[in-house]
């Protein structure tokens, strides 16, 4: 008998000690996203997003440069991309750079300091091709990023690599014939959130398009179309998706019919663009660098960091909560966008001061 | 109604819980009671604010009348009757039925001297209401996450609930409840065809009593558990589904707010392998 009540009580304090460490507790907080009684709702633990906080703080713009005056290109040498923007706004926007992607390292990281125009350093060539990247999101992608636009920051947040990239996964290395051929499920990956949906959804729609709708576009299936294998294939993506924003299914889809657009909400517009933009982006431009960066950089199947929602959003259902730094940095809008600006009036500069 | 020939020796004075004799009588074959007036009162109001609701909603389509509960705005507190109001009139009806209901079932027990097991057991089904109407709303701050009463409608809601959580197959209390349905479902499809099968002899044959029924199960896998066993692990089962049914809902919310994929990283990370 004693020995049995030994054996609850270690029970027991395991349990308490599950329950304490594998839970949350009230109060909760609460979002309403659709009618009352659909229970379109988000739900966050206000001491998590706490946490999250500081994450999405952007770092604050330093003063304004002047945009007229000497091009960029008629002071530096081998200036490819920012060439139209005025001397004084190029030289802030390479401060803010460092200070965006490489505060520790500093200029050194891109930039041979005895010849600044030098290329060799691969990180300055791929530099220059993620600020092509950032005015091509900023230009074309506005159905994604609308006005509020994306600059360096929005992934990097400080860091030479984003917290948030993906490679190819390794191959399963063991039983591939006949039996025992996991395909790429029943593993709890982080990119699905931990469940045990195939986690190649990366390479699968924001790298292959392959197609992401399942469910028929007719009452009855008659025409064969999507799959078990498909369904959670695209159910492993919408995880990343989910989990990448910090929000739940009913955030773009009311769950009672996943497919028409006319039961989803204004949200889900924008994913499907933010898929396609995830997509273009990967074979665009991270892919073309692959042999740009050094073996170091790449995965383990010897692929370039590719990106995927969270690169941006980094849990927030908007990157860095909606704030627009872009705003700041006209430079990364479009290729060539400063140099039509109008000249900036010079503040407090009135005669007789 | 016709009282059968041995019904009237059960029909003993007392035992009520309140309102002493005023109540202690029968409408036919029905005990009445004070809870039986309090159910009936609860049950009728109910019924008839949800007509009325439909009634002011936009579809007589018994599939698609929908009463749903107040936007997440106003909290716990009330809500405009034909904004959530009614909803909350209608969950206090259910409510007030269902618990007069079972207080009846146990001034019958009271009358018979029997066990409570009967009013226990409607209990968990209470409960299980209880958790998703009133003691989840309240963990979260606001009666809008109780269910809608409508038919498609409280699907879209279990729907979106489970979808709140990314993938509510991976809830662990749901897990558990989901076995106890089927076990349960499971458990009474043997008993029903062991009782049909000893009771149902070839026309020259003869009823089997429990003797031949422990037998068959004794041959099949060993072991009977018996004639009252197989009731107590039915009861067991079935308030077992319903109990779990509770909890698997009320810790998503107030206890879980990510994807419930995520939840069993507890066990990922035990130190024993992280």
């Amino acid at each position: 008998m004693s020995t049995l009540n030994a054996a609850l009580r270690v029970m027991s304090m395991l349990g308490a000690g599950l329950l304490l460490s594998a839970c949350e507790r009230p109060p909760i907080d609460t979002v309403q996203r659709g009618f009352r009684g659909t229970a379109m709702v988000e739900v966050y633990n206000p001491r998590i997003l706490e946490g999250e906080q500081e994450k999405n703080v952007v770092p604050a713009a330093t003063p304004a440069a002047p945009r007229e005056g000497q091009k960029a290109s008629e002071v530096y040498q081998n200036v490819k991309v920012l060439g139209d923007v005025s001397v004084a706004e190029f030289t802030r926007l390479m401060v803010a750079m460092t200070g965006w992607v490489a505060p520790q390292q500093g200029c050194a990281y891109c930039h041979n300091l005895q010849n600044l125009a030098d290329d060799s350093l691969y990180t300055k060539v791929v530099a220059r091709r993620m600020i092509q990247m950032t005015q091509h999101i900023n230009a074309d992608w506005k159905a994604h990023v609308a006005d509020t636009g994306v600059t360096c920051y929005t992934c990097h947040r400080g860091m030479p690599v984003p917290a948030e990239v993906w490679f190819q996964p390794a191959p399963q290395k063991h039983a591939l014939r006949a039996a025992g051929n996991k395909m790429a499920q029943n593993t709890p990956d982080a990119a699905v959130a931990y469940a045990s949906l195939p986690y190649d959804a990366f390479n699968r729609y924001l790298l292959k398009a392959e197609d992401i709708r399942v469910n028929t576009s007719t009452a009855l299936p008659t025409a064969p179309y999507g799959s078990m294998a498909a369904t959670e294939a695209t159910y492993g993506l919408m995880m990343h998706m989910a989990d990448g924003l910090g929000v739940n299914c009913t955030y773009c889809h009311n769950s009672r019919a996943f497919a028409p657009w006319k039961e989803s909400t204004p949200q889900r517009v924008t994913a499907w663009h933010g898929i396609r933009m995830a997509r273009d982006l990967n074979t665009t431009y991270m892919e073309p660098l692959t042999d740009t960066f050094p073996p170091h950089r790449k995965g383990s199947e010897g692929d370039v960091a590719k990106v995927n929602c969270a690169t941006c959003h980094q849990g927030a259902y908007k990157p860095l909560y909606g704030s627009s730094m872009l705003k700041d940095y006209m430079a990364l809008s479009a290729a060539g966008a400063q140099a039509a600006l109008p000249p900036q009036p010079a503040a407090g500069a009135a005669p007789g001061q | 109604m016709s009282m059968l020939s041995f019904e009237k020796k059960y029909r003993i004075r007392g035992g009520t819980l309140i309102g002493g004799d005023l109540f202690d009588f029968w409408v036919g074959p029905f005990y009445v009671g004070f809870f039986g007036v309090t159910s009936i009162f609860f049950a009728l109001l109910g019924t008839l604010l949800i007509i009325w609701g439909a009634s002011q909603g936009p579809t007589w389509n018994l599939w698609q009348i929908n009463i749903a509960p107040p936007d997440l705005k106003y909290g716990l507190g009330m809500a405009p009757l034909m904004e959530g109001g009614l909803w909350q009139l209608i969950t206090v009806c259910a409510i007030g039925a269902f618990v007069s209901w079972a207080l009846r079932e146990v001034e019958i027990c009271r009358k018979l001297g029997m066990g409570y097991h009967v009013p226990v057991a409607f209990s968990v089904a209470i409960l299980a209401y209880v958790t998703l109407v009133v003691f989840r709303p309240l963990l979260l701050g606001a009666w809008g996450h109780g269910f809608p009463y409508g038919i498609m409608s409280h699907l879209d809601w279990v729907s979106n609930t489970g979808y709140q959580y990314l993938h509510f197959h991976y809830n662990p209390a749901h897990m558990i409840a989901v076995s106890c349905f089927f076990a349960t479902t499971l458990a009474l499809s043997l008993h029903g065809a062991l009782i049909l099968s000893a009771t149902n002899p070839p026309d020259d044959g003869v009823v089997k009593t429990p003797d031949h029924e422990n037998t068959f199960f004794r041959d099949a896998i060993g072991y009977s558990i018996g004639t009252l066993g197989v009731h107590r692990l039915g009861l067991f089962l079935a308030l077992s589904a319903g109990f779990w049914s509770a909890v698997c809902i009320v810790i998503s919310g107030p206890f879980w707010t990510r994807g419930w994929p995520e939840w069993w990283t507890w066990w990922l990370n035990l130190p024993v392998w992280r």
